[in-house]
């Protein structure tokens, strides 16, 4: 759905949030900075927005500050991708009840789903949703949880104009352009926002607006500062698809070398908006009558993901590093014909050795004298 | 949407002490519905829930075409499994499944079926070796070939010897370590393929065991002329969801809770022995 582009101006950011939340979406999310990071919070006006925030990310590093104009969106992702609102980082996938007899009754845990709006996801994100909606609900056995969750969300993307130096969307193919999956898109001018919709009912929240059409300069203006956005990346991956080039390196000392950096501690995992590994476990009452069984995010950086009982398949650091890599970079095209790397570059600015997925995969790609 | 990850009731109706640490339950579903629609493949698992412990991957023994309850043997190693170990007749657990990939059965017909196991008595063969005798007309010969650390491993010694009495199958045993009372071969399970007489023409190879003992057989198999496309085996990791989500099972490219526990050797060569995969 190609929609007008209309003009939201800046002064009529609070109507947009009203009008969300008069179509239904009782929960409305926005980033906000607090605690030195910028992540989605709830908002209860446009004045809870990061107005003149700026970020500086490099390997192992984040750091928010201050610059000019009034400018809301004028940074790149923080440490919380979209992924905790769909593919919750702890929940109960089921209850069993145990009665006098030791008859076991299974139950839905009956968690309800907020409608919830989010204002300002990017384009990395929504690819990375993307990616997730595959493995969760295009699979042949799809999660009733994680559906439940995407239904109830409504999105609200905000274009990238002013991507970090971990940044390589571009590359990637994923950014800095929203291009689908979003039900409003917005483009950050400094007086307000050229807003398209991507969606019918993104069309009927903006259609409460009473907006006027953005003019061609203003169309022109957003078009040019995304295109400057991804000619200002200074990082990249060489090829969208390195799976035979990776397959062909299981065994390169590089490995070693990564691995000798690593401190296992799946930070990357945990801020990656694709990574999709979980474990179970149960959490009974103390009177016994009961147990939760729930599911948390995994990392497979941790030991007992590949553990076995009498071994662990991944003992050593550097194969934990591979088969993250591996799997995110080549595995991935196998299971979901495409990379499993929507270039955020989270795990860059918060690995807290500042390993850099895109200069590994240069150290890999090397030719050896071995 | 149907949730996958929810188990059914199910309740033990028979319990066999196969040795102090294996055990065989026979479980029956309470709802007669969920009974009717249930249908298993040799080599598929099940996720057995134990109230209040956990889940675990485990092995259909039974045959798919019986009605009567699901078979699992099951060897006690921790939490779980040591929980389970303590069920009687009568009590609860929970079930999901089956999951996963079996043999390739329609492959195998009119075949000879030659079985290699190791460790203690592989319970996905065990389904494959009683499918193959329940229907002794559709396939050529049984040959069936395991490999045990120790002389008392063999949880199915009664078993094989049964079975080596049966026309048309043969029954090779190896330990690494012989004994008194151990009337078999000494050392590795690759020993017994020059005794077997395998015809590399004719014969199917089902595999299952430590992944170094299936390495070295296969070697050893295709230095006989098997063909490589004439090779499965059947292979464990940790697993946590069973259908695909959770991420451990992961080989390389494959899901073994959906694209195995039973591969096609061709398929997975390219990972079987690279230490990390
Ligand atoms: C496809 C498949 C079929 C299997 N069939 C059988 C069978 O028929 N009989 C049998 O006795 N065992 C079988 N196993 C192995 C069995 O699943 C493990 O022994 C069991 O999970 C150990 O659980 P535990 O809690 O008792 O042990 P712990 O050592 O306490 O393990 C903790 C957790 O780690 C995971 N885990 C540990 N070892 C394994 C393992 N080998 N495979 C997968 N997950 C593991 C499980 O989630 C387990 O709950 C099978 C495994 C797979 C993957
Ligand atoms: S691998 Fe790193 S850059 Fe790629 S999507 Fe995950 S966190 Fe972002
Ligand atoms: S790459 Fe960095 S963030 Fe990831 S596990 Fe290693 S040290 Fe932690
Ligand atoms: S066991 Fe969870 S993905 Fe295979």
């Amino acid at each position: 759905m190609q929609s007008t582009a209309l003009f939201l101006p800046r002064s009529s950011l609070d109507a947009l949030i009203q009008a969300l939340r008069a179509c239904g979406y009782e929960r409305v999310l926005g980033p906000v900075a607090r605690d030195g990071a910028i992540t989605l919070q709830a908002l209860d006006s446009a004045s809870d927005l990061p107005v003149g925030v700026r970020d500086r990310q490099e390997p192992g590093q984040y750091r928010l500050g201050h610059g000019e104009g009034e400018r809301c969106f004028a940074w790149a992702n923080g440490p919380q991708a979209l992924k905790p609102l769909t593919f919750a980082p702890r929940e109960t996938l089921w209850r069993c009840e145990r009665d006098a007899e030791g008859g076991l009754v299974f139950r839905d845990a009956g968690e309800r789903n907020v409608p919830t709006a989010v204002i300002g996801v990017r384009a990395c994100d929504l690819a990375a949703l993307k990616i997730q909606e595959r493995h969760f609900l295009k699979a042949p056995y799809p999660d009733p949880r994680y559906a439940a969750r995407r239904e109830s969300l409504f999105l609200v993307a905000v274009h990238c104009s002013h991507p970090a130096s971990t940044c390589f969307c571009a590359s990637t193919g994923d950014g800095p352009r929203a291009e689908t999956g979003f039900d409003l898109a917005l483009s950050e001018l400094d007086d307000g926002f050229v807003v398209t919709s991507g969606t019918e009912r993104g069309a009927a929240v903006v259609e409460r607006l009473e907006l006027d059409r953005a003019s061609p300069a203003q169309t022109a203006e957003a078009d040019a500062e995304i295109e400057a956005a991804a000619r200002q990346q200074v990082r990249a991956l060489p090829s969208r698809n390195l799976r035979d080039a990776l397959y062909a390196r299981l065994e390169h000392p590089h490995w070693d070398q990564v691995g000798r950096r690593c401190l296992s501690c799946g930070n990357c995992t945990a801020v990656c908006p694709t990574c999709f590994c979980h474990a179970e476990q149960d959490e009974p009452a103390l009177d016994g009558s009961r147990t939760d069984h729930l599911r948390q995010w995994d990392s497979c950086f941790t030991a007992v993901h590949s553990y076995m009982g009498h071994f662990l398949v991944r003992e050593e650091t550097r194969l934990r590093y591979r088969q993250w890599l591996t799997h995110k970079l080549a595995s991935w095209h196998d299971q979901y014909d495409r990379s499993g790397c929507v270039g955020c570059g989270r795990c860059i600015a918060w690995c807290p050795v500042g390993i850099d997925i895109t200069a590994e995969v240069e150290a890999l790609l090397e030719p050896t004298d071995a | 949407m149907h949730d996958p990850d929810r188990p059914v009731e199910v309740e033990v109706v028979d319990r066999v002490e196969e040795t102090p640490t294996i055990y065989t339950l026979h479980l029956r579903f309470t709802d007669p519905a969920v009974a009717g629609s249930y249908r298993s493949r040799p080599g598929q698992f099940n996720m057995l829930y134990l109230y209040g412990v956990g889940e675990v991957p485990i092995s259909i023994v039974s045959d798919p075409d019986f009605d009567g309850p699901v078979e699992h043997t099951i060897r006690s190693v921790g939490r779980v499994t040591r929980g389970m170990e303590r069920l009687r007749v009568g009590d609860r657990l929970g079930l999901r499944g089956p999951y996963g990939r079996g043999w390739p059965l329609e492959a195998a017909e009119d075949r000879d079926v030659v079985i290699v196991t190791g460790g203690l008595g592989c319970a996905p063969v065990v389904s494959m070796i009683r499918y193959v005798l329940e229907r002794r007309e559709r396939f050529g010969r049984l040959t069936i070939l395991q490999g045990v650390k120790h002389t008392d491993d063999l949880i199915w010694r009664r078993q094989y010897e049964a079975w080596q009495r049966l026309p048309n199958t043969q029954v090779l045993l190896a330990a690494d370590v012989g004994g008194p009372n151990w009337p078999y071969s000494v050392g590795k399970v690759t020993v017994l393929f020059d005794r077997a007489g395998i015809d590399p023409e004719r014969s199917i190879v089902m595999l299952c065991g430590p992944e170094i003992m299936m390495k070295a057989s296969i070697d050893r198999l295709l230095a006989l002329n098997v063909p490589p496309e004439a090779l499965w085996l059947s292979i464990e990791r940790n697993m946590q969801c069973g259908v695909g989500h959770c991420g451990h099972c992961q080989v390389g490219p494959h899901f073994v809770c959906q694209d195995g526990p039973v591969f096609h050797y061709p398929v997975l060569r390219p990972w079987l022995g690279v230490t990390g995969f």
